[in-house]
């Protein structure tokens, strides 16, 4: 057998160290301020339907499920949310989280999150907190940067000259094209969230620049376990984060409504039918929960992994990740 | 037909785009976390050379294109066309100016060349990296000067013009670089 010459860590121990620097940094934080560490179920009975992502499954051989397709989680909100329900109290997660498909210089099929729940929070009061956040871990090692805060709509406006809650796809097309030498063929006409995902990734991202963008009033479409906000047009009470132009963070005043909630769930799933995707089961015990009654609360989902390549200024995830997924 | 799928991108990968056979330069998968993935694509179009930016929904098929390289002897030009052979099978084939491209040239009888077929046509002719070409016409040679300095243009057996140093004569045998079209030195007899 030929020796492997891959087998060695392609992020440096510099890395490594300053990665361990991060987590403690995270965990510090959160023990000043009281949020309980916990730890759910990496596999689960029950999968994600967002149609955005696909989750791994397994077969579990052995007593009292045997034969039981399981899944990997591709994020723990579901049961964190379970003991959000049960009275826990605001609580943070890092751990690693799968998803199926997805790998490139800021992607790997598995990756560190950093998952926190504050009770009594809405998304702006967790936005500040965001930022404290990474204030406290980034201190001394890298930069912030000037901060900015947009709604989706105003960003869309400022970056692209449109206006994300009025125009069409065909509308879109047309601009990405001629202005930008955009184009994505395949992507089928009323599918406007996925033309305003490629207006957001083509044209914004890159113009974002240094620095730390809150964006928060997505379109309801776009949100499906965040509060709607009245008004003309309803927005969802969402919010991302970039940092040096890099998607950071994804954040939401989270939905407590359980007949709501299996609503929108049952629209994602037929979403996943009409595309072809796989069908996966609903979470029945998050609906329970939730109709037992969800403390109001805010809840924010943070890539471990693109903090460590920003703050240590590599251009991969590759260059933080002791062994991605292809030597793994 | 045979079609590859965006995860199979990579690199030199052949693919149809508008009815022309391209080659993917590189890749990029991007995906918001929310949202739909894409692959981002730099494409270059084997016909016309020029560099395009694509992009495809995560997942989604192409045609391939049925390109391959193989290296041929140059025989000679008809003057409509230039002719290559296998020296292994001694199949021909017959490349068009336009194939031909900037390559013509540099292009002498019996070099080995790489020559890039679609469909079985040629599309592209890559001439070798160094060839040995004689000096057709130029300004008399200076004698010993070997400074290097300075320099003139010699007009090659082929037709190209290169700069070269001022002691070359005519009928002297040059190595040239095809690449960057520049004098590497005088053959070694």
């Amino acid at each position: 057998m030929q020796p492997h010459q891959d087998w060695r860590p392609t992020a440096s121990f510099d890395t490594l160290r300053l990665r361990a620097e991060l987590l403690a940094r995270i965990r510090a934080f959160f023990t000043a301020r009281e949020v309980l560490e916990v730890d759910t179920p990496a596999l689960s009975c029950a999968a994600s339907t967002d149609p955005a992502l696909e989750s791994f499954s397994t077969l579990y051989n052995g007593p009292v499920l045997a034969g039981a397709s399981l899944y990997l989680h591709t994020s723990p909100e579901f049961p964190m949310k379970r003991l959000l329900a049960a009275g826990s109290g605001s609580i943070y997660q890092l751990c690693k989280v799968f998803r199926d498909g997805e790998f490139g210089a800021r992607h790997n099929p598995e990756f560190t999150l950093l998952e926190w729940y504050r009770t009594g929070f809405d998304h702006l009061d967790l936005m500040d907190e965001v930022e404290q956040l990474l204030t406290a871990v980034l201190a001394n090692i890298a930069p912030l940067g000037p901060v900015h805060h947009w709604t989706y709509r105003e960003l869309f406006l400022q970056y692209a000259s449109i206006d994300p809650f009025t125009v069409s796809p065909g509308e879109i097309q047309v601009l990405l094209q001629a202005g930008h030498n955009i184009s994505c063929a395949a992507l089928s006409a009323d599918d406007l969230d996925g033309w305003l995902d490629l207006v957001m990734t083509h044209l914004i991202e890159p113009q974002l620049g240094a620095g730390l963008v809150f964006v928060r009033d997505y379109p309801v479409s776009q949100a499906a376990l965040a509060r709607l906000r009245p008004g003309t047009p309803p927005v969802a009470a969402r919010f991302e984060v970039y940092l040096n132009g890099i998607e950071l963070a994804n954040g939401f005043y989270e939905l407590a409504d359980a007949v709501e909630q299996r609503a929108r769930f049952e629209k994602e799933l037929e979403r996943r039918r009409n595309s072809g995707l796989t069908a996966v089961s609903l979470d029945e015990r998050l609906l329970s929960a939730l109709d037992s009654g969800l403390p109001d609360c805010a809840g924010v989902a943070l890539g471990v992994d693109r903090l460590v390549m920003i703050a240590s200024g590599a251009g991969s995830l590759h260059d933080v990740i002791a062994f991605p997924f292809d030597i793994s | 037909m045979a079609y590859y799928s965006t995860n199979e991108f990579k690199g030199g990968l052949k693919i149809m785009i508008d009815g022309d056979p391209c080659a993917i330069i590189e890749n990029e998968f991007v995906k918001p976390g929310k949202g739909q993935a894409f692959v981002r694509a730099k494409i270059r179009n084997l016909k016309t050379g020029r560099v395009v930016e694509r992009t495809y929904k995560s997942g989604e098929s192409l045609e391939a294109a049925d390109v391959m390289d193989v290296d041929l002897q140059y025989l000679y030009t008809d003057g409509e066309f230039w002719h290559f052979m296998d020296p292994q099978s001694f199949e021909q084939q017959a490349a068009s100016a336009e194939a031909v491209g900037d390559a013509v040239k540099w292009l002498k009888e019996q070099d080995m060349c790489e020559v890039t077929l679609w469909n079985g046509t040629p599309l592209a002719v890559t001439p070798p990296n160094f060839v040995m070409l004689a000096v057709a016409d130029t300004d008399p040679g200076v004698r010993g000067d070997t400074s290097g300095g300075g320099g003139k243009p010699a007009t090659l057996e082929t037709g190209a013009v290169v700069r070269v140093p001022l002691f070359i004569d005519i009928g002297e045998t040059l190595k040239i670089d095809t690449r960057t079209g520049e004098y590497v030195g005088r053959a070694k007899d």
